[in-house]
């Protein structure tokens, strides 16, 4: 069967395992040539490194992400210079006051291994008792790690001491408010501040034009990450356009926050609206407004008129005609997925202080501080010894907290005024103004053979970045494909403006979108060939070292032990229940997703009395202090609550990319494992000058530094530890983590269903959720990153999309903005598989962001078998689900019966 | 949100004489829970709100078999769908009071609120028709008294005079062999606002056939309204599955929804048919394990 999508040739055609993404780029604003090496904004060459999977990007925040929701971030003691803070931050550590606390039995559904949770010692100086039961994995003997140890700042969260962006409160602060446009597209004419400035208790108003010139237009490598300052210029104040409803035009710094409501109204801004474009296929036609005049049609060497389409991605193996030729069932489908917001309980909130001498102190909720710091350096032209930034507890990011949004204003603000204020986002604000995750169209053409043997797959996938580029369009071409292999592939991929809110990173952004596509095709096509879904699956899934879209080698990777344990488990063996008048059915997908890992720092103090503090360059979403003093308590002999890890700002630790990315385990957790290598080996030194032999003849085993081959008494950690100060002085390890490749993660979620056919609603009835996690440092912690992935999947499944009327939202709240509530969720059980990535401390891969990937496709799999309909828009609301399956006469008897599920 | 004057009489004169000589905007604050938002959002800017729930008149809940239910206007919607009479004799409206908001929010909540808001969609509101309630109302010219139905004049619009307050609904006692039910379609399981809700009551005669049906329905006009149509269809019939079809879909006719971003016109008709049908099946369930 030929295929009559190919078009164009770019350059010789490539052969299987070689494909190298093009990208054409416009050459004013993103020139290829300019990018350094290490961005992530890479060229293709790339494709071999490992942070993205993106072949390249130009634009602002790379993607990665995530944050499961159920977390939240510890206590940590950020103490202001010369300002005092919030009293609950003061309180005395937590180890006096915290009497250690058994845990609490492992959660319902057990992971695959021994489920004892671990006492937690008294913090004291006591020598450690080890307590847990120790594992033994892959010839290996673990203590700690693989222990369901509670969470070390489970008080603080509890009790409400942890300190979060809201909680922050400086002397003689003022609070800050945001002006923000009304339009979706218009030309800003001229503001007037006047009367908001005269307005009593008003005591700044700003603007972009009190924001300075930028340095350079393009792309500014900041560390690894490679942001468009430009863009991210306009998305903090508006200049001379607005180019979606929301975008901040001013803020205003008042006594109070009404007052400072108050001035916003006495502002006057001259608008003169532009035709709006909602949706990206609108934009892409010929002839469309444009949302930017200085964004052309990519392709190489063309300059043509200024296009809507920021970006043209394309990976390519084999010959798909021929491919096509081959297939004895080809499918073709189009799918479309909705504007869908990160939803992270926690609104943006930040506090600035700008001293006489010009030193900048940032408070804020975020998922990277070094990255706020960068971008605020960028922006505002200051030099980086002159910044700091604090990073408070995070309510939940899951990628939408890496952006600077509100920094700026409040340090633009309290520049003006002399006075530290602070800006809190109201959730319409965030909802209509902070960046939800891309929108999709996506038409997926696949063929395959009776056997099922896939032969050929073509696809063209339509992102829409909103109002700046930068839709994570190239990682949905890749994850999307990621399961399986396929010789002959064309995948096109379009970055897309459009006047809605500039999207930013999503859990896993660009997969869930491209998954629902992908995973439904695939779906079709076994049914088609009347093969098992699994099996399906099982005949094409790639293997290690095969090739993924963009030519990588897939690295080890347990997707086949996945299967097989699908293949094995009650939830997909036994029949689906079936009961009369009910329409129910059972449906399962895959989901992939790379992840990233930039560069993590942290330094660890061996304290006198034998206990740790260690210090982490990145911020704590999703119980990272605990799993850390795992890895610090395992390595050190200790247990977990012998150490205190804490979140440090950027002046008080080396460099650490954001948390995000599902990189924070496997980055941090090999910064931190290197951090007490390189302590133990200070403590080896002093203990083999003590024994009177070489550094390297002495070995550290069950808290003893031992020389190696004799019986001769070795010298206690502790007893190190004690006289550290007087004998050799301080102990302090430092741990950087930089460059480790790529660990995937790959996930199968077999979910039930039942839908009411007379008014289209779909019940969960069961949901499995399996996972490599390659080691489950804290399998209670991940399997709660699981199942927060997948409440997030369901949502954006089957309730969340944002509603828009010409570029206007009409659901910013979290009333019409509909999250799954509890009891729209079921038990989400989770299956976890731990084949472990070579280059992962203990084996450790990313677990955060892949268990959202496969829901909305196992969802509308099982719909399918249910009633019999195939959803091919996201999400998949009571009403679409009814309309589908009523397509004529809606008010006739409910369809067909189903098509037979498993 | 704009600073306002926040008053809380004790008597209903002293709300009253508040009222009258108040200038500007006054807002009656019961539980709040659509006024307070409505503030913070800027889409209403009182002057003052006037907190009515230390007023007595206000606070009360009594059954009396002769008179019915006296359900003052800010009784909370979890005290309501606890009483125990009101789960006796009036299930339907213990059920839309459990459905209201999130159970802080029917803590908080008040039916006589949830009427004088006069959203389209009120969950409280369906039973309240099928049951024939009558809403007293009290201003500076006297009181005055209405059935609940003629209390509507649109979408957040009332009746009241800027001088008057809603005191107290009154219900009177459910007929004999009858039974009620209450249930709305929403997208979610809970916390959520009504795409369609359809209250239905059924009063049997003695040969078991339908002497009198009473059907209201929600959020699909621009007020809560009965189905008289529908009503008329089931009236002296044996109510099998085609009568029970048939009212659904008299009732789908008679309803006028709109499309906005909670549902499309054309599905929320398909909602009001299948709501009819089900709570009248549940009528008829609930006559089955022995009238009242």
């Amino acid at each position: 069967m030929a295929t009559s999508t190919k078009t164009r040739q770019f350059g010789p055609p490539l052969k299987r395992g070689s494909v190298a993404p093009k990208r054409a780029q416009a050459p004013p604003k993103k020139p290829a040539a300019t990018k350094a090496p290490g961005s992530v904004a890479r060229a293709p060459s790339a494709a071999t490194r490992q942070q993205q999977s993106t072949p390249k990007r130009a634009q602002t925040p790379p993607k990665k992400s995530i944050a499961p929701r159920q977390q939240s971030a510890p206590k940590q003691a950020q103490t202001p210079p010369k300002k005092s803070i919030t009293p609950r931050q003061q309180s005395a550590p937590r180890q006096a006051q915290t009497p250690p606390k058994k845990s609490t039995a492992p959660q319902q559904q057990r992971a695959p291994k021994p489920a004892q949770a671990p006492p937690q010692a008294p913090v004291q100086a006591v020598p450690p008792t080890p307590k847990a039961q120790p594992q033994r994995v892959n010839g290996r003997t673990f203590r700690v790690i693989g222990q369901r140890t509670e969470r070390v700042d489970a008080v603080e969260r509890v009790t409400g001491q942890a300190a979060f962006g809201a909680d922050i409160t400086l002397p003689g602060m003022l609070w800050a408010k945001v002006l923000r446009s009304p339009y979706a597209h218009a030309r800003i004419k001229g503001i007037d501040t006047a009367a908001a400035l005269r307005h009593p208790g008003v005591l700044a108003v700003v603007t972009a034009a009190d924001l300075p010139p930028l340095a350079s237009k393009g792309p500014v490598q900041l560390g690894e990450l490679s942001i468009d300052v430009a863009a991210l210029r306009e998305l903090v104040l508006a200049s001379k356009k607005v180019r979606f409803q929301g975008q901040p035009v001013a803020s205003v710094a008042a006594i109070d926050p009404y007052t400072a409501a108050e001035a916003l109204e006495l502002i006057h801004v001259d608008y003169e609206p532009l035709p709006v474009l909602e949706n990206a296929l609108d934009a892409m036609k010929p002839g469309a407004p444009v949302v930017h005049d200085d964004i052309f049609i990519q392709n190489p060497g063309e300059r043509r008129s200024p296009s809507n389409i920021a970006a043209h991605i394309e990976f390519e193996r084999g010959d798909v005609e021929a491919g096509f030729a081959q297939a004895d069932v080809v499918v073709e489908e189009s799918y479309e997925s909705a504007m869908v917001h990160q939803a992270y309980l926690e609104p943006q909130a930040a506090a600035a202080s700008v001293d006489a001498g010009g030193r900048t102190t940032v408070w804020t909720t975020t998922q990277g501080a070094f990255t706020i710091k960068l971008q605020l350096c960028a922006l505002l032209g200051l030099g980086q010894n002159l910044v700091r930034v604090v990073p408070l507890e995070i309510g939940g990011g899951f990628g939408g907290k890496i952006n600077v949004l509100v920094e700026p204003l409040c340090v633009l603000l309290s520049r003006r005024t002399g006075r530290p204020v602070k800006l809190v986002l109201t959730r319409d604000e965030v909802l209509r103004a902070t960046g939800p995750g891309s929108p999709s169209f996506i038409t997926l053409k696949v063929g395959a053979k009776k056997d099922g043997t896939l032969t050929a797959l073509t696809g063209r996938l339509i992102y829409d970045a909103g109002a700046f580029p930068g839709a994570p369009v190239a990682a949905g071409c890749v994850v999307g494909l990621g399961p399986y292999r396929v010789p002959n592939l064309r995948l096109d991929g379009y970055d897309v403006v459009t006047n809605k809110p500039r999207v930013q990173p999503y859990r896993a952004p660009g997969a869930p979108q491209a998954a629902f596509a992908f995973e439904s095709s695939m779906d079709r096509i076994a049914e088609k060939l009347r093969l098992d879904p699994l099996e399906f699956r099982r005949r094409n899934a790639i293997a290690v070292g095969e090739s993924l879209a963009d030519g990588r080698p897939l690295p080890p990777v347990g997707l086949k032990q996945l299967l097989d344990r699908v293949a094995r488990h009650p939830c997909w063996t036994r029949p689906l229940e079936q009961e009369r008048g009910h329409a129910r059915g059972r449906g399962l997908a895959l989901g992939c997703w790379l992840g990233s890992t930039l560069s993590s720092a942290c330094h660890l103090m061996v304290n006198a009395d034998g206990s740790l503090t260690l210090v982490l360059g990145g911020v704590d979403l999703t119980g990272t202090r605990t799993a850390m003093a795992q890895i610090a308590a395992e390595e050190f002999g200790l247990e977990p609550g012998q150490v205190h890890v804490r979140v440090g700002d950027t002046d008080s630790v080396g460099y650490t990319d954001v948390s995000a990315g599902s990189r924070v385990t496997y980055v941090m957790g090999a910064a931190v494992q290197q951090a007490c290598q390189d302590a133990l080996g200070q403590l080896g030194e002093r203990a083999a000058e003590q024994l009177g032999a070489g550094a390297g003849e002495v070995e550290f085993r069950a808290g003893v530094f031992n020389l190696r081959g004799s019986k001769k008494k070795g010298i206690p950690y502790l007893e190190l530890a004690r006289t550290s100060l007087r004998r050799g002085g301080p102990v302090v390890g430092r741990g950087t983590a930089s460059g480790l490749p790529v660990a995937p993660a790959f996930a199968a979620h077999v979910v039930d269903v039942e839908v009411d056919r007379e008014t289209g609603k779909v019940s969960i009835l069961k949901y499995t959720a399996f996972q490599d996690v390659g080691r489950a440092v804290n399998p209670t912690q991940v399997e709660g990153q699981i199942q927060g992935g997948v409440a997030q999947g369901v949502g954006l499944a089957l309730t969340e999309a944002y509603i828009w009327t010409r570029g206007a939202l009409k659901n910013a709240s979290l009333l019409d903005y509909r999250l799954p509530t509890a009891l729209d969720l079921p038990f989400i059980a989770t299956e976890l598989i731990e084949a472990p990535a070579p280059d992962g401390p203990y084996g450790v891969r990313g677990v955060g962001e892949v268990p959202i990937v496969p829901a909305a496709p196992a969802l509308a799999n099982a719909i399918y078998r249910a009633v019999g309909v195939r959803m091919k828009a996201l999400p998949m609301t009571p009403e679409a689900v009814f309309m589908a399956s009523h397509p004529r006469a809606p008010v006739q008897e409910p369809a067909a019966s189903p098509v037979a599920g498993r | 949100m704009r600073a306002f004057e926040y008053r809380a009489p004790t008597t209903l004169s002293e709300a009253l004489k508040l009222l009258a000589e108040a200038k500007g905007e006054v807002r009656p604050l019961a539980g709040g829970t659509d006024l307070v938002p409505q503030v913070r959002e800027g889409r209403k800017r009182p002057t003052m709100v006037l907190d009515v729930k230390r007023i007595s008149e206000l606070r009360r809940l009594e059954y009396d078999p002769g008179m019915g239910l006296r359900l003052g206007a800010a009784v909370s919607c979890s005290v309501i769908a606890s009483h125990p009479q009101v789960r006796r004799y009036f299930p339907a409206l213990a059920q839309a009071c459990a459905l209201v908001g999130s159970i802080q929010i029917q803590n908080r909540a008040t039916v006589g609120g949830n009427i004088c808001n006069a959203s389209p969609s009120a969950d409280t509101v369906p039973p309240l028709l099928c049951l024939d309630a009558r809403a007293f109302i009290a201003g500076g010219r006297g009181q005055r008294e209405v059935a609940l139905e003629s209390f509507f004049r649109g979408p957040g619009r009332t009746i009241l005079a800027r001088d008057e307050l809603l005191v107290e609904v009154v219900v009177p006692p459910p007929p004999k062999f009858s039974a009620a039910s209450y249930m709305r379609f929403i997208p979610r399981s809970e916390m959520d606002i009504a795409v369609a809700g359809v209250a239905s009551l059924v009063v049997l005669d003695g040969g078991r056939q339908c002497q009198e049906a009473r059907i209201a329905l929600a959020a699909v006009a621009p007020q809560p309204s009965r189905a008289p149509e529908a009503e008329a269809a089931l009236q002296g019939r044996p109510l099998d599955a085609k009568a029970l079809e048939e009212a659904g879909e008299l009732a789908a006719k008679m309803a006028k929804p709109i499309t906005d971003i909670r549902g499309g016109a054309e599905y929320r008709r398909e909602l009001v048919k299948v709501l009819t049908r089900r709570t009248l099946e549940q009528c008829l369930e609930a006559l089955k394990r022995g009238p009242r």
